[in-house]
């Protein structure tokens, strides 16, 4: 079997060598050619500007202080075990003199590296989307289902949709300076204050399409809803849920695109140690190297804003009942 | 109130529904009784307010004046004692046809029956429609004629006093409705339920009912005429080809419809009502493909 399916392969690329050579060059050289123009022209561009900080970065220059950036996190990162390594001697020394001699482990606190503070900005914007998930999805349900508190809620959804995070960011560090005060508080100000101004600005998205794909169920199954009698929780359960899905995806793949680029800007300005931060400190930090660092912080937040767009579509496959319907 | 109570019954119905120029009476007056047990069609023109009746009897729709009684009590909201059929299945196209008639099984007998219990009755009713080896598929692994039977399915499974169809073989094709009309009649005759069916198929209102309600044009559409059906069962779609009695039927219903509720040209209905009477001229050779039927009509 498996050789004539071969041989039907072969005979098919002889016959029309073409079509494939085409297929191929579509699929990957176009893109690939693409990609080597856009880096052509980068190069060529950035040679003729010059800024107070020297030329502006070509991609030789970024390939350069990414290589730098994954050098400084590993030298931090031995930093940190030779540190580790000299407490936990200094202790044992110290418990061969005393026994019952009172330890401390103290914590390293060198500077957070280009990679912790990209997992910091993934820990933040996956918090913030969480929460505003958990507030949009309920709440499109309840408004989807009534025609009168859409009516009433749909102004302010209007309103406040298009709110750049700059605006909020002001007014939820002082609100949260006065609301999150602890002795040991378990999370940074500068953390909540970025995870509430993503939450703000992302939960738009997902609530409006939840609305609209709740209010959207087909009148045929509401009524074998009724006809069932099933209660308010089932019927929400077994009927609206599942055939809001596709738009609730729809608003939650738009709230983490937001998200993602809320909290770039965000922690530029609470000094949430994340890539905005990141991006921030090179800026005034000023040396020769600094625009090419931030260029791969761009580079890198774009990367990362494609991939979770591209998890969320993984997650939307999985969940999807309409198993034909063509997701992208 | 010498009578006995009937089994159900509908007492001068009328219906409004708001429109912005003022309220659309879409029935006027409308009587009608079922005995338990009957097979009954309505049968009319497009817009008559067939779908409207079935829907008061569902309990969907409220009538504005007069009601609808279910052995004595009155029906004012939908309920499972009085199951529905769809015209486009409605089947809830995440859950597979096992999940789709236990819904409604959880929904109706979850406290009186056992989960053993529950799955027997499930697996009973996909079994009655032909269904039970594709018990795990979703509906749109399954075609048009097999969701109408895990519908019906779905309906039997609730043990309804009163079954409600609005044409439910409609979108079927001739082949598929007539496999289904059999299935139907045999269903019928074991469960012996109240059946309450819209059609506007001739042959298939003459072939399943006891009797036939025809319904003037709207608005304020009522009952036109009802036609005891007096052939004996069960009946067999080949032998009642030839049957005079049952062209004699046939030839009622299709002079209702044509000659005294006949539609006006000047409504634009009238191409549509037209093509939606799907009228076979021979019914021993069910065509398979249904547009051929709309041209002969």
């Amino acid at each position: 079997m498996s050789n004539i399916s071969i041989n039907n392969g072969l005979s098919a690329f002889f016959e029309n060598p073409f079509g494939h050579l085409s297929r191929l060059l579509k699929s990957l050289l176009i893109p690939l050619i693409g990609l080597l123009a856009f880096l052509l022209i980068w190069e060529i561009g950035a040679k003729s500007i010059h800024t107070s900080l020297g030329v502006f970065p070509g991609p030789a220059a970024v390939y350069e202080q990414s290589l730098n950036l994954v050098d400084e996190h590993n030298r931090e990162r031995d930093k940190e075990l030779a540190f580790y390594e000299r407490q936990e001697k200094r202790n044992a020394k110290k418990l061969e003199k005393t026994p019952d001699a009172v330890i401390k482990v103290r914590p390293y606190t060198g500077k957070p590296t280009f990679f912790d503070q990209i997992g910091t900005s993934l820990i933040t914007v996956m918090t913030g989307f969480i929460l505003a998930s958990m507030i949009a999805i309920p709440a499109g349900i309840v408004i989807g289902l009534n025609s009168t508190l859409y009516a009433a809620f749909n102004p302010l959804i209007q309103l406040f949709k298009p709110v750049s995070p700059l605006a909020w960011l002001p007014l939820v560090t002082m609100v949260v300076s006065a609301v999150y005060v602890s002795k040991d508080p378990m999370f940074a100000k500068s953390f909540v204050t970025s995870l509430i101004t993503v939450s703000l600005c992302s939960l738009w998205p997902t609530l409006l399409n939840t609305a609209v794909g709740v209010s959207g169920i087909s009148k045929d199954l509401q009524n074998v809803s009724q006809v069932l009698r099933l209660n308010w929780f089932t019927h929400v359960i077994k009927i609206v849920l599942p055939s809001a899905i596709p738009m609730i995806f729809t608003g939650l793949r738009l709230s983490l695109g937001i998200a993602w680029m809320v909290l770039i800007a965000a922690e530029m300005l609470a000094q949430n140690p994340g890539l905005g931060k990141f991006v921030w400190d090179e800026f005034q930090n000023g040396s020769s190297s600094s625009l090419g660092r931030i260029m791969v912080a761009v580079l890198v937040i774009g990367l990362i804003g494609f991939l979770l767009d591209r998890c969320m579509l993984f997650l939307q496959r999985k969940v999807s009942w309409d198993k034909s319907a063509v997701l992208r | 109130m010498s009578q006995p109570p009937k089994h159900l019954e509908l007492t001068q119905v009328d219906i409004d529904f708001p429109t912005p120029n003022g309220p659309f009476k879409a029935l006027q007056d409308v009587n009608l009784t079922f005995n338990k047990g009957e097979f009954v069609s309505l049968i009319g023109h497009s817009g008559c307010g067939k779908s409207t009746v079935l829907n008061i009897v569902a309990g969907l729709y409220q009538a504005t004046k007069g009601g609808c009684l279910l052995d004595g009590k009155e029906v004012n909201e939908p309920g499972p004692e009085r199951a529905v059929v769809f015209q486009n299945h409605s089947l809830l196209p995440w859950l597979t046809a096992y999940e789709n008639v236990e819904l409604a099984v959880k929904q109706v007998f979850g406290r009186s029956k056992s989960r053993a219990e529950m799955r027997e009755w499930i697996e009973h009713n996909l079994s009655l429609v032909h269904m039970d080896h594709a018990m795990d598929k979703r509906p749109d692994e399954i075609s048009g004629g097999m969701k109408q039977r895990v519908g019906i399915a779905r309906a039997l499974a609730m043990e309804p006093t009163v079954m409600l169809m609005d044409e439910p073989f409609g979108a079927l094709d001739a082949l598929t409705r007539a496999h289904l009309q059999d299935s139907l009649m045999e269903i019928q005759k074991d469960l012996n339920n109240t059946v309450i069916m819209i059609t506007h198929d001739v042959d298939e209102a003459v072939l399943l009912s006891d009797r036939i309600v025809m319904m003037t044009n709207g608005p304020a559409a009522t009952v036109g005429d009802i036609l005891h059906i007096d052939l004996p069962r069960p009946r067999d779609r080949l032998a009642l080809a030839d049957n005079p009695q049952y062209n004699h039927y046939r030839h009622q219903v299709l002079t209702f419809l044509y000659e005294k509720q006949r539609k006006t040209e000047a409504s634009p209905e009238v191409k549509q009502t037209t093509a939606e009477l799907k009228v076979a001229p021979d019914t021993t050779q069910p065509e398979p493909k249904p547009e051929q039927k709309v041209k002969a009509a």
